[in-house]
């Protein structure tokens, strides 16, 4: 271990997030190596670990002979102070190198308030900010995730942008790069060519002409860039590659399990989930696989919990048989399934039953609105009845807290929305009294609000966040409303829901507030214990950039987004109709019920695997 | 039902796996061994597994102890290789054997505490720190559990000290008492602040060798 690395370490929270070395790390021979691959994650190793997407690139880029992938985190406050003080650069957790000299620099963003993580990365690794201040061929800083649908804040800062489902197109880069190092290529050549491959937008030849008021009048491609770029997807899951050998972390982390992918996208449809469209289409993972893959998991790893994950597991179309097949070797493993979300529906509620074993851990629903009218408006399908129902069975069983999640400001909300959501608490209350078995024990309801943020590549992207004042007034006015003790109500702070408003669906000009936010010391923004809006407020102040114009701002059909360039594979004319839907209060059937038109069936070759 | 201990190294990068990490550590690597541990009966069942003298983070070990107990007859043969395939760099179980002696024939533990001074060790410092280790009374201020600061004596619980000189560093061999109460290594950095303040290192480094008992064998 670094000698200076191992004086610091007594003096800092956690140190085991710093020393890697866990199992299944992957140790490689540098002289058998050509490639050193850092692969950043912009938040803490506990955070970053639990991330499903990068264990999946991990393995997949260490599987490349003489490419070395080593995982990199962002230090806390603690250990940045004493790595800057010891001039200690950041350094790979495998090898213990600085990454300054690296090949590769790669971020997964999975949250546009990491940004600001990213740039403090850079600094901490003594690597130039700016893309144009980067000549050479290395280091190459690439960025993927969802965040990165739109990329425009982090222009500047990134060289190359990797969308969409990163398994192949990470290798195809990788090989690109490979030979332009050994060919000599200029750096604007090698961008050139990697323009060329599909999935890969290099934000430098793209030139953004402005209207006066501020709004994109044009996004104009250079050298045979394309007009847009499509995501990449993996069309057939059988074939992705899924981490069975995976690194078990020393130290707790986030999410300490095992976790099985059971299929990517979403049936659903809701109008305010990026995730929703831009993870389409849905494409499942066969049982077989992956009951295969959840047996090896745990048998490697040794752990005791699988998270069935997915985006909604409950759509997941063999997920009974498949639960029915787990459970000889769950029973005799002590190994514990369970599920991520649950939808507020017969079938989940039995599911969860079964899987809970009598354990009974709290419940959490996300019917996100307060009334059915708003339900309808975002499309999320979910009636109160349904609520209801499955409350009245898990209380019988004889659990006793419940959370319930909402979004205040979604378009079209009035007072009377959100007075609904006091309504919906109460009635679950309700509806306790009527089937609780034992009543001694009492019942704790949560009422969780967060401020609406609307999100590039949704049926909502045209729609202004409500101001920050409005959404204080909304949840005075939801907190009045929720008298009895047994409901708590915690409200999200609105200051991060706006700063994260003005980045997701800001443009090239938010660089230059990224860069002075972060030199007034934004380092680690994803965190309350480091986040001050004051330092944003003075850095839109300095660079004479006003966050209204992004966050509250009613965008036109006819508007250019400045993610235009880049296309999930839904047609935009698809999430317009949704958005006028929306404000008719008319729902789109999931799916499986009916095929909406949305476009990314384009990507499978035309049909979908619903 | 056997009761089987752990004779194990902790080291390296492993040094900084706090103490309920390396439980959750070696509870993962237990399926491996297909040996079934016994679980504690209630609510929320949990292994029983006990590591005999936790080990301070940041310090290094090559004298661990973990007992723990399991449902089958076992001698404990061949488990320490099935442990070592899933275990992080810088732990090895060396052994793995029936529990025969008691926890609390533990008596001192034996360590190498190396004082590093970065611009040389100072001139007379071996003999000061030896002199030091060999007082009568030495005090110095602890937190106690209630989080209070309190004097405590540490000379009753250094058993013995020997102080060498190396190359920007010292090396002090040294044993003290392991339990009831048991001192930790460590705080002679705190003895030093408190006495000798101009021979305060840049760095202490502590490795446990031996746990010993009462007549000073080895403790297995």
């Amino acid at each position: 271990m670094d000698k200076r690395l191992e004086r610091i370490l007594p003096r800092v929270q956690k140190p085991a997030r710093y020393t890697g070395g866990e199992y299944n790390a992957v140790m490689k021979d540098k002289a058998q190596v050509d490639t050193r691959v850092a692969f950043c994650f912009p938040d803490t190793y506990e955070i970053g670990m639990s991330n499903l997407g990068m264990r999946i690139l991990y393995g997949v880029m260490n599987e490349m002979d003489g490419v070395w992938c080593e995982r990199v985190f962002a230090p806390w406050g603690d250990m940045e102070e004493e790595m800057r003080k010891n001039n200690i650069p950041l350094f790979g957790l495998e090898s213990g190198d600085s990454i300054t000299n690296f090949d590769i620099v790669a971020f997964s963003v999975g949250y546009e308030m990491a940004f600001p993580a990213i740039l403090n990365m850079l600094d901490l690794a003594n690597i130039p900010l700016h893309a144009s201040e980067r000549e050479g061929l290395t280091p190459l800083v690439i960025a993927g995730g969802t965040a990165m649908y739109n990329a425009e804040p982090m222009a500047d800062f990134i060289d190359i942008v990797s969308l969409g489902e990163g398994e192949y197109v990470t290798v195809e880069l990788i090989e690109l790069h490979r030979k332009a190092r050994r060919e000599g290529w200029s750096k604007h050549e090698f961008l050139v060519a990697a323009s060329k491959i599909k999935g890969l937008y290099v934000p430098s030849l793209y030139d953004i002409k402005y209207h006066d008021d501020g709004t994109i009048e044009e996004i104009i491609p250079l050298e045979d860039a394309p007009i847009q770029v499509q995501k990449r997807i993996v069309e057939d899951m059988d074939k992705s590659y899924f981490p069975v050998k995976t690194i078990v972390p020393s130290t707790e982390i986030v999410q300490d399990r095992v976790t099985l992918e059971l299929f990517r996208g979403c049936i659903r449809g809701c109008r305010f989930c990026q995730a929703g469209y831009v993870y389409r289409p849905v494409r499942n993972r066969g049982k077989d696989l992956c009951l295969e893959y959840c047996i090896d998991s745990c048998n490697d790893s040794g752990y005791q919990e699988v998270t069935l994950s997915s985006l909604s597991t409950s759509d997941y179309p063999p997920l009974t048989e498949l639960c029915d097949d787990l459970e000889n070797f769950c029973a005799e493993r002590h190994v514990n399934l369970s599920l991520p979300s649950l939808r507020a529906d017969n079938f989940s509620m039995e599911l969860m039953q079964r899987l809970a074993k009598g354990r009974k851990t709290g419940l959490t629903f996300a019917p996100e609105a307060g009334s059915q009218r708003l339900r309808d408006v975002i499309n999320k399908n979910v009636t109160l009845d349904d609520l209801l129902q499955s409350c009245r069975t898990a209380f019988a069983g004889g659990y006793s807290t419940v959370k319930l999640y909402f979004m205040l400001g979604l378009p079209t909300e009035t007072d009377e929305d959100v007075l609904a959501i006091a309504d919906v608490a109460a009635r679950v209350m309700h509806a306790w009294r009527e089937s609780a078995q034992n009543k001694q024990r009492g019942i704790r309801i949560t009422v969780s609000t967060s401020y609406f943020v609307p999100k590039p590549h949704t049926a909502f992207q045209w729609e202004p966040q409500i101001t920050r004042e409005e959404y204080e007034r909304r949840v005075k006015l939801l907190r009045e409303a929720i008298t009895t003790k047994t409901v708590t109500y915690n409200w999200h702070d609105g200051e991060t829901s706006f700063l994260e408003a003005v980045l997701a669906r800001g443009d090239r000009k938010l660089g230059k507030v990224l860069e002075t936010a972060w030199r007034k010391g934004a380092h680690l923004d994803t965190w309350d214990d480091y986040f001050s809006l004051a330092r944003w407020e003075e850095a839109f102040e300095e660079c004479g950039v006003d966050p209204a114009f992004y966050a509250y701002r009613q965008r036109e059909r006819s508007e250019v987004m400045p993610w235009a360039m880049i296309d999930s594979g839904v047609h935009t004319g698809y999430l317009w109709r949704e958005r006028n839907k929306a404000f008719e209060g008319v729902t789109t059937p999931d799916c499986r019920t009916n095929c909406n038109a949305c476009g990314a069936n384009c990507l499978v070759g035309g049909k979908c695997d619903v | 039902m056997s009761k089987l201990r752990l004779l194990f190294i902790k080291e390296a990068q492993a040094a900084y796996i706090s103490h309920l990490d390396l439980m959750r550590t070696f509870q993962r690597c237990f399926p491996r061994t297909e040996l079934e541990i016994k679980h504690t009966q209630g609510y929320h069942p949990h292994p029983i597994i006990s590591i005999v003298l936790p080990l301070p983070v940041g310090q290094s070990s090559e004298c661990e102890l973990l007992d723990f107990e399991v449902t089958q007859q076992s001698d404990g043969s061949g488990i320490a290789e099935k442990l070592n395939t899933g275990m992080p760099a810088g732990i090895r179980v060396l052994e793995c054997y029936e529990v025969t002696r008691p926890v609390r024939e533990l008596y001192a533990l034996q360590a190498d505490v190396t004082l590093e001074y970065d611009n040389g060790v100072p001139a007379g410092a071996a003999e000061a720190i030896h002199g030091l280790l060999h007082r009568e009374s030495l005090i110095i201020e602890k937190r106690t559990k209630r989080k209070e600061l309190a004097e405590v004596d540490i000379a009753p619980m250094i058993l013995d000290a020997a102080v060498t000189e190396g190359e920007n560093a010292l090396h002090i061999d040294l044993k003290v008492q392991a339990q009831n109460p048991g001192l930790n290594p460590q705080l002679i950095e705190k003895a030093i602040a408190r006495e000798l303040p101009e021979l305060m290192p840049d760095f202490i480094r502590v490795r446990r060798k031996r746990v010993l008992d009462a007549e000073g064998k080895d403790f297995r």
